[in-house]
């Protein structure tokens, strides 16, 4: 079991070293692992023809086995054109619009979970690997301000549950390190795949603050603060958590 | 005018902590009722406190242990030092204050401008916890 809150050069901990045996081993075993059906969907799309240019994600990306292997360990990532980090979501709904001149998916829609997903699924195993920049730097900080950062009715930061208390249980659940490891992922409460955003917003609702829209900036930069934060960590998508 | 009170109340005494602990003037002016303290306590969405407590609820399967075990704690602090706890203990502090408006940002907007509990259900928790005596 997990002692009590560690200094911190001590080794980070995925949310995966927090669960039982039982659903790390859904997670383990790809038959047993829900979001392998997400995984599976993402395929047919990243392969369907969509938009006013009749296009298919392989019709520029080709495999993507060989072509996405990587790409999820290094978003978000800075857009020049956008001239700020973009999520992967964000991403793809880019090329969605710009490149296969089709309406952009909805976050947290079935198709932008399945699209991330099987994206994500090539780079499993692989270490997360943020890179950071001057460009890059300035939205960093912002998501390392809302990290640290009292708000809500409760007035609590992400960083009292998950710097000083991690290891400790809330409600009888153990409090992790908030690394993103694993997203998308499917959820057993939530009985299905959700993004990252849509976690951090189950954390904002239980500290009674309000929440950021799905996109909004603000998100962005706290998933890149979060993603930065977990450097060199395993990518696990599709995980599973309780 | 009462409430004007209770307010001037935890104004004067929420801020000049570190003076003292404890406030010990009821914030309705009469006692609370134990049994509805005790409801607010276990109540995970209303007082919250087992989200970060333990205590001497046996029936509550999932408590958590963020916090002092509030068995005893009747005990070890009168009752104004435990309402004192409760409004606002200006200690830096993971406890929320429970009877605080000020000085909170992005609060959700079903909440805003609303304490977490309010006079009549602290009076009840302090009344309860006070009986929490071993
Ligand atoms: C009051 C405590 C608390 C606060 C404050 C809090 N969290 Fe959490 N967080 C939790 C708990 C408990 C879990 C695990 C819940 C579960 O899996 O059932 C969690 C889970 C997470 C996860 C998922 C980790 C994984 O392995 O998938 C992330 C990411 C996260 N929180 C980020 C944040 C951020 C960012 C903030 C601030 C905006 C925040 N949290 C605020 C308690 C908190
Ligand atoms: C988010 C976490 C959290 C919640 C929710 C919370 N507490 Fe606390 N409480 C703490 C911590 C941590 C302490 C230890 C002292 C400190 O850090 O201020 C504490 C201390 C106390 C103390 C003093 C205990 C002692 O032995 O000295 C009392 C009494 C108390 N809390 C009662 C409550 C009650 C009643 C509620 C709900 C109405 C509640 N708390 C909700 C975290 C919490």
């Amino acid at each position: 079991m997990l002692a009590l809150p560690a200094s911190a050069d001590e080794a980070r901990r995925s949310g995966y070293d927090f669960m039982s045996r039982a659903t790390r081993a859904m997670q383990d075993e790809d038959a047993a692992n829900t979001g392998m059906l997400w995984v599976k969907d993402g395929e047919a799309l990243w392969n369907g023809k969509a938009g006013g240019a009749n296009r298919a994600c392989a019709d520029c990306h080709g495999d993507a086995v060989a072509s996405m292997k990587g790409v999820a360990t290094r978003y978000p990532a800075f857009d020049a054109r956008m001239r700020r980090p973009v999520s992967l979501e964000q991403r793809i709904n880019l090329c969605r619009t710009e490149k296969q001149k089709a309406t952009p998916l909805a976050h947290e829609g079935p198709d932008l979970l399945a699209l991330s997903a099987y994206i994500g699924m090539q780079s499993r195993g692989m270490p997360i690997a943020i890179v950071m920049d001057e460009n890059t730097k300035p939205f960093l900080e912002a998501g390392r301000e809302t990290f640290n950062r009292r708000q809500g009715q409760l007035n609590l930061s992400c960083a009292q549950c998950h710097e000083d208390n991690w290891g400790r249980k809330l409600a009888g659940n153990p409090i992790t390190q908030a690394h993103p490891t694993g997203y998308p992922l499917y959820r057993l409460e939530w009985q299905g795949v959700g993004s990252l955003q849509r976690r951090l917003r189950n954390c904002l609702v239980g500290t009674r603050t309000q929440a950021y829209a799905y996109g909004a900036p603000e998100f962005v930069d706290l998933e890149l603060f979060l993603m930065w934060r977990a450097n060199g960590m395993t990518l696990e998508t599709p995980a599973v958590r309780p | 005018m009462q409430l004007l009170m209770v307010f001037a109340l935890v104004c004067t005494v929420g801020s000049a902590y570190g003076a003292g602990d404890t406030m010990p003037a009821s914030l309705t002016g009469t006692r609370g009722d134990p049994a509805h303290g005790r409801a607010i306590v276990v109540n995970r969405q209303l007082g919250l406190c087992i989200l970060c407590h333990g205590g001497p609820f046996p029936e509550e399967r999932f408590q958590g242990d963020l916090a002092p075990d509030l068995k005893g704690v009747g005990a070890r602090l009168s009752e104004g030092q435990l309402r004192q706890r409760i409004v606002d203990s200006g200690k830096i502090s993971i406890m929320p204050a429970y009877f605080r408006t000020e000085g909170l940002i992005r609060v959700a907007p079903a909440f805003q401008g609303k304490t977490i509990l309010s006079a009549q259900q602290i009076e009840d928790v302090v009344a309860y916890l006070a009986t929490l005596r071993d």
